[in-house]
């Protein structure tokens, strides 16, 4: 019977569904328990529609001869929660300059800010990474996905996790913690989800063909068992009952405040980083066709920056309650971060070396060197706002939501978009995309919708942090906090429409890969005018 | 336990043993990835992606 | 097969990779984190922290489910002007009971760690409905929805049990008094005898200027009108205190 075990098993979680909503302590956990109920019903329906019963044939062999259909639907999802996620951060850049667009109790901001950066960071970014993962993985190891249907699990469960995250937040669930906001039961699921993701991706490593581990899987490997180790810490909690959505973490203030933030910056530098960086070491040189500059300095550049990483958390809370030594420890190695982002940034621009003129003709490749100029730069930025004079500016402010959006409009989405126009006709067969031009489009608008965004966070944030300090001649405070607050909103108007831009970029792709998938090629002619006849190599 | 598992032994672990051993560590890394022969076979293994698709 | 082909057998060998990149990534976690959980005897105890009264508790809840966290910080940093806009610098003893921490990363709004008492519970209530009612200049969003939902007050006794779970000093009078200290908290007419000996300086009365109803909005102002009282900052040693 095709689908068995998965009908079977989310019947049970249906029912399951039901029970809990039936016993609910309270009323947020009630109506969790009903979309989850609904959403699984759904599903069961789906399945049950699309099963037979006969017996189950050998699996049908794919072209590549890898198991890609995962990464089919990880890409769809990657574009679907990209725009999703873009959408509500339009939206809620737009309520703090019209705050009248906040639709209390469900779509006011406080509840669609932790919507907006869950659906960027784990279902753009987490999808994005799970599919460019199991993508690189099988053609590195020239091995096919370990575990059968087990990476379907691991789709679908990711998927069932960012819908139940994303409900709850809206309902009020939440455990207010910045980038862990999902409760502890959709927490629970997570963790079951990424274990079998590890037991997928460390399988297929285990038996893979060729004898060295590709660096890009190390990269995606540490991500995978970092963010497993920070989820599970940084989520212990005790729930007040096993039928309510509340519960209350395990560690009190300071601890609390630094285990936090050690999975906050961690989340950046494991999931936004590592993860990514693993993309960029295979597919900048595939894109290129050449092997990246200096596999030697890749492996320096991956040792260096997990060891690094993991102390620089506390650069999130200088000059508070937590100990002067931890700040300063925090500090210090957020600055030695530096050198091997940059490192890592060099060897991945480095890799282009002979072969620039790609450039001009290739706006794939165009994606990519501008992800890594803003790895780069935000690189830069990062270990600069570490140091305790800047952060007493630059925290609290708006500086700081720019240097966000700078590494994961930049880097982060950049590279991913690039990972997905290279990946999709290779998944589903065709000769190449259905139009480079778009993507020339995609390229600008979203060039031009970080610069804005960027431009404009830095300068109202500098303002506010200076607003905020400035004395007149007899010593007194000079503005009033709300005066602060009014002097934001120009900068919080051109904000949304750098948003906008960028968002609309991301929507000329959607089309672009829509028309690749379905098969359509654009006719037009070459960037760059005509290829100009081969010239012998100098 | 209270008497070795306090605040003051596990900050003088911490910035003695802990960064020694990653000191360390690290350092291995490096002088690994520079050992005689390091180049060959790093030049072998950055060929993987390019091999086939 | 020297030394120098060590790192080669890591290379090829994925759970050697595996352990190796946790230890690197965890003996950095422990190293910093693990002297911060034994910090607890070296915070200086302050005269004046208890655990949260029922009420507030109920009303921090409404805090965290609102995402006030986003826009409002409750951390004020020893600089000249936090100190003069906001009061006393933050000091760690002051979060001690916080099941989770409310410290925020941004202040699109003000930081309230110390707003209790600065303002009227008219004001709060006000401010509540309608934000540019009395502030022109604000972004902050209505939640107007609060004054006509009722807080529930059936589950209250199993928070504090969570809160004794992870470390909180609620006491089993307290933990079997929990509801009716709820409600005498926010009922101008009761015996308040109780709330105020196992709660000091507990804010009472009717908050929502509804004594008809017990409403959510009773809980958030009375949660807001208690952040940052307790320390009696006339009798704190500046010398003496940690930070």
């Amino acid at each position: 019977m095709r689908h068995g075990t998965a009908i079977a098993g989310i019947g049970i979680m249906t029912f399951l569904a039901l029970v809990a909503a039936a016993f609910a302590r309270d009323a947020q956990f009630a109506a969790h328990m009903w979309v989850l109920f609904f959403v699984l019903l759904g599903s069961a329906v789906v399945l049950l529609r699309n099963t037979s019963f006969s017996p189950a044939g050998p699996a049908v062999d794919e072209r590549s001869g890898y198991m890609d259909g995962p990464i089919r639907y990880g890409a769809i999802a990657t574009l679907f929660w990209g725009i999703a996620g873009f959408l509500v951060g339009v939206v809620v850049a737009l309520q703090l300059a019209f705050p009248d667009l906040n639709i209390e109790p469900w779509l006011s901001f406080g509840r669609l800010r932790p919507l907006h950066t869950s659906a960027v960071v784990f279902a753009f970014g987490g999808n994005a990474l799970i599919a460019s993962s199991f993508y690189v993985v099988q053609r590195t190891c020239r091995a096919r996905l370990f575990g059968g249907d087990l990476a379907w699990f691991v789709f679908w469960g990711y998927q069932l996790f960012i819908v139940m995250a994303a409900t709850g937040y809206l309902l009020g669930i939440t455990q207010s913690r910045e980038y862990a906001e999902p409760e502890w039961y959709v927490d629970l699921w997570l963790t079951i989800v990424w274990v079998a993701y590890l037991v997928v991706f460390l399988g297929t490593i285990f038996k893979r063909k060729e004898p060295h581990i590709y660096v890009a899987n190390w990269f995606y490997l540490s991500f995978i068992v970092t963010i497993a180790m920070l989820h599970v810490v940084n989520n212990l909690a005790i729930p007040v009952s096993f039928f309510g959505s509340k519960s209350y973490s395990a560690f009190a203030g300071v601890q609390d405040a630094l285990t936090q933030w050690w999975y906050g910056h961690n989340a950046v530098g494991f999931f936004l980083t590592a993860g990514f960086l693993g993309m960029m070491y295979y597919f900048v040189p595939k894109q290129v066709n050449r092997p990246v500059y200096s596999y030697r300095l890749s492996i320096i550049h991956f040792w260096a920056l997990i060891f690094l990483y993991i102390w620089a958390g506390p650069h999130h809370l200088h000059y508070t309650a937590l100990p002067d030594w931890a700040q300063t420890l925090g500090m210090v190695f957020s600055i030695m971060l530096w050198m091997p982002s940059w490192g890592g940034m060099i060897n991945g621009l480095m890799t282009l070396s002979g072969a620039w003129d790609k450039l001009r003709t290739d706006p794939v490749l165009r994606l990519m060197v501008l992800a890594i100029a803003f790895y780069g730069m935000s690189t830069f930025e990062g270990p600069m706002m570490s140091i305790k004079a800047v952060n007493s500016l630059s925290h609290y402010t708006d500086w700081t939501i720019g240097h966000v959006h700078s590494g994961a409009l930049g880097w982060v989405g950049m590279i991913s978009f690039a990972a997905v126009y290279y990946m999709v006709p290779k998944l589903w067969y065709r000769e190449r995309l259905y139009s480079l031009r778009l993507v020339t489009w995609h390229f600008w608008l979203a060039t031009l919708g970080i610069v804005v965004y960027a431009a404009v966070m830095w300068v109202s944030g500098i303002q506010q942090g200076l607003m905020w300090r400035e004395y007149d001649d007899q010593g007194f405070l000079v503005y009033s906090f709300a005066e602060s607050v009014a002097a934001m909103f120009p900068y919080y108007v051109v904000r949304a429409m750098g948003g906008a831009l960028y968002l609309a970029g991301a929507l000329v792709m959607v089309w672009n890969i829509t028309m690749t998938i379905l098969g359509h090629q654009r006719e037009e002619a070459p960037i760059g005018g005509a290829a100009p006849a081969l010239q012998p190599a100098e | 336990m209270e008497r070795f598992f306090n605040y003051d032994t596990m900050r003088a672990f911490a910035d003695s043993w802990g960064l020694l051993f990653l000191m360390i560590f690290f350092i291995g890394v490096v002088l690994f990835v520079f050992r005689p022969g390091g180049r060959k076979a790093a030049e072998r293994a950055a060929q993987i992606p390019l091999k086939d698709d | 097969m020297g030394l120098m082909d060590k790192h080669e057998i890591i290379e090829k060998n994925a759970t050697l990779l595996l352990v190796g990149s946790f230890l690197v990534v965890t003996v950095g976690g422990i190293v910093e984190i693990a002297p911060l959980f034994y910090l607890e005897n070296t915070i200086e105890k302050v005269e004046g922290m208890r655990p949260y009264s029922p009420l507030e508790l109920a009303g921090r809840n409404i805090y965290v489910r609102e995402g006030c966290y986003t826009c409002h910080s409750q951390m004020i940093r020893p600089f000249r002007d936090e100190v003069e806009r906001y009061g006393h610098y933050s000091l760690a003893a002051e979060s001690m009971y916080d099941h989770p921490f409310q410290w925020g990363s941004k202040r699109t709004g003000p930081d309230l760690a110390r707003v209790g008492d600065r303002y009227s519970n008219e004001w709060h209530v006000q401010h509540l409905i309608e934000p540019r009612s009395v502030v022109p200049e604000s972004v902050m969003p209505s939640y107007a929805f609060l004054k006509e939902t009722p807080l529930p007050v059936d589950e209250i006794a199993y928070h504090l049990e969570a809160n004794r779970g992870v470390g909180v000093p609620y006491s089993d009078e307290m933990i079997a008094e929990a509801k009716a200290d709820l409600l005498a908290q926010a009922d101008p007419n009761a015996d308040t005898s109780g709330v105020e000996a196992r709660y000091p300086k507990a804010k009472l009365g009717d908050f929502d200027g509804n004594p008809a109803a017990l409403t959510e909005m009773d809980a958030l102002v009375a949660y807001l009108q208690m952040l940052g009282t307790l320390v009696d900052f006339s009798t704190y040693d500046e010398a003496a205190g940690y930070r």
